[in-house]
């Protein structure tokens, strides 16, 4: 059955696939003591449009031919990538108990070998909006109307690799391609435009060949109008979805806390976070 | 401190002024762009990889060719020609080009992907190995320019490409040596599932193997002749010089077998250590490539692992550096991988071990 079958009337609403995708990823990082929380925390509202909006694909057949690709291009985004999974029905509920445990299929970093439903290996980070222009040459040379999507972050705007495939992408006019790119503003080193000042950034990826739009990353209405536009542009140009996303959203003490790329949770506070984002729950 | 190569020009001593106070001796110079191996009066096919690789394709439409602004001077451009709509241009972009041949063999398709040695090894290793090795994706890089084979200098000059690549978990690695192993391996290296780096030689190409009751298979070495006293082992455009010395020496009375060793990873172990066993046997390692992490050091470590100890073991290999520009025999000499070259060091080190 494709995901999108699921009626509208009868689905959960978007937000509450949400919390529910915030939720799965808290319990994982409960597990294993850390992860990439505020990441996933972040990121939730665009991967609930993305899984649960746009996206065409079967949880029971993660390879399906007729499957929309979405690359995750930032490996250390996997636990929203498992959160997301997870809901969509790819990967068991009880599988989450494992999240970065010895021979788990959900290791710390996503792999394409361990994962049913992760399209690459991504974590050398640059590399996934190459594969994407592959994919999509690929998907023309098929005859298919499926799209690739690709998501990346910010701090991967410093990569030259990138802008080799942006331009790659504005060249071969790939419009099933989707670049979903998560501005958190925050890398390893510190806030992101200071490690490296990549704006103006629309006018970039314009000037690269492609259509481009900025949203608030977690306004999910305006996530529903972006990824629709994204779909049925008729302009023959890749697509750009600029992000502008919270770290920590949906947990207001996390979310006050100071910024980092690895941001520290103590042990008594997975719980605590659990409680925030189901009190902020809105469906 | 920067280093300094060349001291100043003095009159007469190089290039035209020499050439004109010495007319006997030609003047040799380079090219990055034209440079073949193929020696004057050499039997030679033109672009043997493009015409198998066009070959290949007509049974496998699965097959695609992506260059990265080098298709020709990689004789991909032969297989751009034959099928258009199975060529992909990527500009001058080499991650982008491994990455977007990553993206089309999950896609089901073959890309055989050209650029220069130097390039795929030093600048697309992360690619390769993350987009492509690790999840065992069918793209076959196939790089002109391997080892010294222009005299254009070190930015065009692969010496460490094997080195490079020999660390890399599940990739191939293949080092034909004329224009017929290069075709029959164009063709195997097609039907094998997983990623290949294959070392091209371009443009006019030797033909020397048709000679020989030979015939390419991934993963085996070949010996070409039998001979008492030494034993090389060698791959790529050294098995051709191999050759060669062989018919030198013969006349001098010593018997050269030559082991063609065209698959470096995985290598055919087996073979080499049953023929390095023989008793009394020299044992000489000839590869286009530093004598760093290329052939001779896994042939070394695949004796020692065995037990195996020859009574000589040497290596003709490219020293551990940055190498001259200049005209290629006249590196090749220089370097000691040119025939005449082979031959003196063979010859120095039998003379050594005679009593």
């Amino acid at each position: 059955m494709e995901a999108r079958t699921t009626t509208r009337a009868n689905a959960p609403a978007l937000e509450e696939r949400a919390w529910r995708i915030r939720r799965n990823a808290l319990r994982m990082g409960e597990v294993q003591g850390q992860g990439y929380i505020a990441q996933a925390l972040g990121v939730a509202d665009v991967l609930a449009v993305s899984y649960f909006h746009a996206l065409r694909y079967r949880p029971e057949e993660p390879d399906w031919e007729g499957r929309d690709r979405f690359l995750l291009s930032i490996g250390h985004y996997a636990i929203a990538l498992y959160a997301v999974l997870i809901e969509a029905g790819v990967i068991p509920q009880d599988e989450l108990e494992t999240y970065g445990t010895d021979d788990s299929r959900l290791p710390m970093s996503g792999m394409a070998s361990y994962t049913p439903g992760m399209e690459i290996s991504g974590g050398s980070l640059g590399i996934g909006l190459g594969i994407a222009v592959g994919i999509g040459l690929g998907l023309k040379r098929k005859g298919s109307d499926r799209f690739v999507y690709n998501l990346m972050s910010d701090g991967e705007l410093d990569e030259g690799p990138t802008w080799e495939a942006a331009m790659s992408a504005g060249h071969w006019r790939l419009d099933n391609l989707i670049c979903v790119v998560d501005v958190n503003r925050m890398q390893a080193d510190g806030v992101s435009t200071g490690v490296l000042n990549f704006e103006p950034l629309p006018a970039k990826w314009e000037a690269f060949g492609w259509h481009v739009q900025r949203v608030d990353g977690n306004d999910i209405p305006a996530l529903v109008r972006a990824f629709d536009a994204a779909r049925h542009l008729a302009e023959p140009k890749p697509r750009v979805i600029i992000c502008d996303t919270r770290m920590a959203k949906g947990v207001p003490f996390l979310e006050a806390r100071e910024k980092s790329h690895f941001i520290r949770v103590e042990a008594d506070e997975w719980a605590l976070a659990i409680e925030a984002v189901d009190a902020g729950r809105t469906a | 401190m920067k280093r300094v190569k060349r001291g100043p020009w003095r009159a007469g001593t190089i290039g035209t002024a020499m050439a004109a106070a010495d007319p006997s001796r030609p003047r040799l110079t380079t090219s990055a762009m034209i440079a073949s191996i193929a020696a004057e009066g050499q039997r030679t096919e033109a672009a043997p990889f493009g015409h198998a690789l066009v070959e290949a394709a007509r049974e496998r439409p699965e097959i695609l060719g992506m260059t990265a602004d080098l298709g020709k001077y990689t004789d991909l451009h032969v297989f751009g020609a034959a099928y258009p709509d199975r060529y992909y241009q990527m500009g001058m972009a080499e991650q982008n080009l491994m990455l977007a041949a990553a993206g089309l063999a999950h896609e089901g398709f073959v890309p055989f992907v050209t650029t220069y040695a130097v390039f795929a090894s030093r600048r697309t290793y992360d690619f390769i190995s993350q987009a492509i090795a690790e999840e065992g994706l069918n793209v076959k890089i196939c790089c002109a320019l391997p080892g010294l084979t222009t005299g254009y200098g070190p930015s065009h000059q692969a010496t460490e490409d094997v080195a490079i690549f020999r660390g890399m978990p599940d990739l191939t690695i293949v080092d034909p040596c004329d224009a017929l192993d290069i075709a029959q391996a164009t063709h195997a290296i097609a039907t094998h599932d997983g990623p290949v780096y294959m070392r091209l030689l371009r443009g006019k190409v030797p033909m020397v193997l048709d000679e020989y009751d030979y015939r390419f298979e991934l993963g085996r070495a070949k010996l070409l002749r039998d001979g008492a006293d030494v034993l090389v082992v060698s791959s790529g455009l050294m098995t051709i010089r191999a050759l060669e010395v062989a018919k030198l020496l013969e006349a001098e009375g010593v018997a050269v077998a030559v082991l063609h060793s065209p698959t470096i990873k995985p290598l055919d172990e087996a073979t080499i250590v049953r023929e390095a066993a023989r008793a009394g046997r020299a044992v000489v390692v000839a590869e286009n490539h530093s004598v760093i992490g290329g052939l001779g050091e896994a042939v070394a470590g695949a004796l020692l692992r065995n037990g195996v100890a020859p009574p000589l073991f040497r290596q003709v290999a490219l020293p551990d550096a940055f190498l001259d520009a200049g005209a290629l025999p006249t590196l090749h000499d220089r370097y000691g991988i040119s025939a005449e070259a082979m031959a003196r060091s063979l010859r120095g080190w039998l003379q050594h071990r005679r009593p």
